[in-house]
């Protein structure tokens, strides 16, 4: 009897909730920022909630990028798609490529938002989700780009600066921070730093069809003599112990670094968050080296990290709450937040101006390095690359260069292998869209 | 000897029913489906797909990588197998001839079994990490710089050792009551012909365990072809870059990473062959040879 009376409390209030909340539209978002990055993302979608009485926005976190693509993909054809959902740099073909996958953020805007003006996003950051005209199809969210963060302790002892162009790494900061006991350098993400932006930096063309975007039928330009001599000079800094490889995790590599063990190491700009708790000496940030022998006029990089899809399928009012989501995301103070709080680049002109202003980058001068090398002039080939089955090229990428720095194979094997397998799976894609 | 049967001949369809039907829905079904899949290359939203053939399977067939897996697999399941088994009945020897304290003793080489093969993993990661991990300190002191995630084959003697180490005590349990199963009568009967232990050993005991011995390596070759999923996708931190996977990893590399579906489906379906060979194997071949007391 007393159960049945809870019971029947627990329905009225129940229903007395849900009375409440009945006029709000409910939207899901599915993301892959877990740790700190994941704290930081749910403030910003309470934040959201707080802020006006029609929308509430849910974010689920999915796993790692691959993970969380790949349950959007089951989700979409289950028709249990999300409203929103997060996908990384290299899984962009993909879900661009699917026609009818996604609402373009640019369309989504001008239907059910306030409209959408590219003008308002820093230029480092407007092409890279976007199609070939220029149409913007995903959101910028959390835009990266990978910079050089150096322990200036250790910098200082070995009187030397943070190097600018890899012929100053080579001949003297390599060199000077090795007589002092350190290992000079490290990296994390070989594909990413050393390959894909190493293209960007130098201006040089990635992939046929203007990096992919403009075709589906297109071939990898990986295997080009730039990039060799650079990994030869990886192997010989190597050799010469300027460097040092600890596999393929991004943590393997951030590790030695935070332990003072390495010098300089080459990470995201989004690890400035990690950095700041982790790190016990001082540290600052400079922009990606590039080789004088290569290009005089180095150009900027692209933004790695994630962007945010609205799935097709939804009603109007739940995609009405998608674009106020969205709104509400790229004002100046929630990208000035996100920013502050992780070290993803902010990526309209306005909330740059704010953080700017309230004298954020006086404070952390690392913090604004991201911005400056993405707003360094463009080259023809610096906005970005669009090719499917792209994860699986960059596990070929790394496998072959794991072979490279363990002395299985050597450099002129691995990148003819690399732009065999790339190229029979850019096919293998193509045909996926038949 | 009295037979059971039944009077009615559908009762015994009736009954099997349900089982029949998990099998029809949790496995043809998408068995049936893979099969399908691995002729096509689809877009992973399902907007477009082509019918590829068997284009697939002659690119698994060229694909130098593919071929590298399988060796690896090859290997991987001869030296897991091998090493599970034969210190299981080291141990499993060993135990049955304690007396004093053989309940504790027994029950310490089984725990382990209740370890999930992720958790393994994870032990594995901690025990050979590159900078802190005491093994890797240990295998220092002998002067090998052990280095899991750089070096292949590191990779590969972390993944043995720990695949070997969660499978010993379900070897252990079967080889011990297998011991526990032969007659004292025989065991006194060899010690009256033969006074050399090993030589009882391998002219009397292993024999009858040989029935034991033949299922565990099925048991076996199969665990470290599949179940040891979980030990490789953690001891690579999920991204194998240059390190080493076996067949079943990367059927899940290409087509819940890659969303490559057709080549991941073909992939699934070299492995549904591979089964039925073993099971064919396991019947036809050796259980008429193999004598079950």
């Amino acid at each position: 009897m007393k159960s049945l009376k809870i019971a029947t409390a627990a329905a009225a209030l129940s229903i007395g909730f849900s009375g409440a909340a009945f006029a709000q539209t409910e939207i899901t978002w599915w993301h892959a920022m877990g740790g700190q990055l994941g704290e930081s993302l749910n403030q910003i979608a309470e934040n959201f909630n707080a802020s006006q009485d029609d929308f509430v926005v849910t974010p689920v976190f999915r796993g790692t990028y691959e993970e969380t693509l790949t349950a959007g993909i089951a989700a979409f054809r289950a028709g249990e798609q999300p409203n929103i959902i997060q996908v990384f740099d290299a899984g962009a073909a993909t879900v661009i490529a699917a026609q009818g996958a996604v609402v373009p953020v640019e369309q989504l805007m001008a239907e059910f938002g306030g409209g959408f003006d590219i003008e308002d996003y820093i230029s480092g950051v407007r092409f890279f989700y976007a199609d070939s005209d220029g149409t913007m199809i995903g959101m910028p969210f959390n835009s990266s780009t990978p910079v050089l963060y150096y322990n200036a302790d250790a910098l200082a002892e070995a009187g030397v600066e943070a190097p600018s162009t890899w012929e100053e790494f080579q001949d003297v900061t390599g060199p000077a921070l090795r007589e002092a006991g350190y290992i000079p350098l490290a990296q994390s993400h070989l594909p990413w730093i050393f390959t894909e932006n190493f293209f960007s930096r130098h201006n040089l063309q990635f992939a046929t069809n203007n990096n992919g975007y403009d075709g589906l039928d297109t071939e990898i330009l990986v295997n080009h003599p730039a990039i060799k001599a650079h990994f030869e000079a990886v192997v010989s800094w190597q050799e010469d112990e300027l460097f040092e490889w600890y596999g393929t995790g991004w943590g393997d590599n951030q590790q030695p670094f935070e332990n003072g063990e390495v010098a300089m190491w080459l990470g995201s700009s989004a690890s400035f968050g990690g950095l700041m708790q982790n790190v016990d000496f001082e540290f600052s940030a400079t922009m990606l080296p590039y080789w004088e022998t290569v290009t005089t006029e180095p150009t900027q990089t692209f933004i790695g990290g994630a962007a945010l899809f609205a799935m097709s399928g939804k009603s109007d009012e739940e995609n009405a709450a998608t674009a106020a989501f969205f709104e509400f995301l790229a004002s100046a103070q929630a990208q000035y937040d996100w920013h502050a709080a992780t070290g993803y680049v902010p990526i309209t002109s306005a909330a740059y101006d704010m953080a700017k202003a309230d004298g954020h980058y006086d404070r952390f001068p690392a913090a604004e390095v991201a911005i400056d090398q993405l707003s360094l002039p463009a080259g023809e080939f610096t906005r970005g690359y669009r090719m499917g089955f792209y994860v699986q090229i960059r596990d070929v990428m790394n496998r072959e260069y794991g072979r490279i720095l363990t002395g299985e194979s050597d450099v002129d094997s691995a990148f003819e292998t690399i732009e065999e397998e790339a190229n029979r799976l850019l096919a293998r894609f193509a045909q996926t869209q038949g | 000897m009295k037979r059971a049967v039944f009077s009615n001949p559908w009762l015994p369809i009736l009954i099997l029913t349900p089982q029949l039907a998990i099998i029809a829905v949790f496995f043809y079904w998408p068995a049936g489906f893979a099969i399908h899949s691995s002729f096509y290359l689809q877009d992973p939203f399902g907007f477009g797909s082509t019918f590829v053939g068997m284009t697939n399977y002659t690119d698994l067939a060229t694909s130098s990588e593919y071929v590298r897996v399988a060796w690896f697999t090859l290997i991987y399941t001869a030296l897991v197998t091998f090493f599970s088994l034969a210190i299981a009945l080291l141990l499993a020897v060993k135990a049955d001839n304690v007396l004093r304290g053989a309940k504790t003793y027994r029950t310490l080489l089984m725990w382990v079994y209740a370890v999930a093969p992720p958790v393994a993993g994870l032990m594995g990661l901690m025990l050979f990490d590159q900078g802190t991990g005491p093994i890797t300190q240990l295998f220092a002191q002998f002067g090998w710089e052990f280095k899991l995630g750089v070096n292949y084959w590191d990779t590969a003697t972390a993944m043995v050792i720990v695949a070997v180490w969660k499978q010993v005590p379900v070897n252990f349990i079967f080889f011990l009551s297998g011991l526990q199963s032969i007659p004292k009568s025989v065991r006194e009967a060899a010690l009256i012909d033969n006074r050399s232990a090993s030589g009882r050993f391998w002219d009397v005991i292993f024999p009858l365990l040989a029935p034991t011995a033949f299922f565990l390596l099925i048991i076996n070759i199969t665990y470290a072809l599949f179940d040891t999923f979980g030990v490789i996708d953690t001891l690579v931190q999920g991204e194998p870059g240059n390190n080493p996977m076996t067949l079943v990893y990367k059927v899940f590399v290409d087509g819940f990473r890659g969303n490559d579906l057709g080549g991941s489906s073909a992939q699934s379906v070299v492995l549904m062959l591979l089964v039925l060979l073993l099971t064919v194997f396991q019947f036809r071949l050796m259980e008429r040879r193999i004598h079950y007391t």
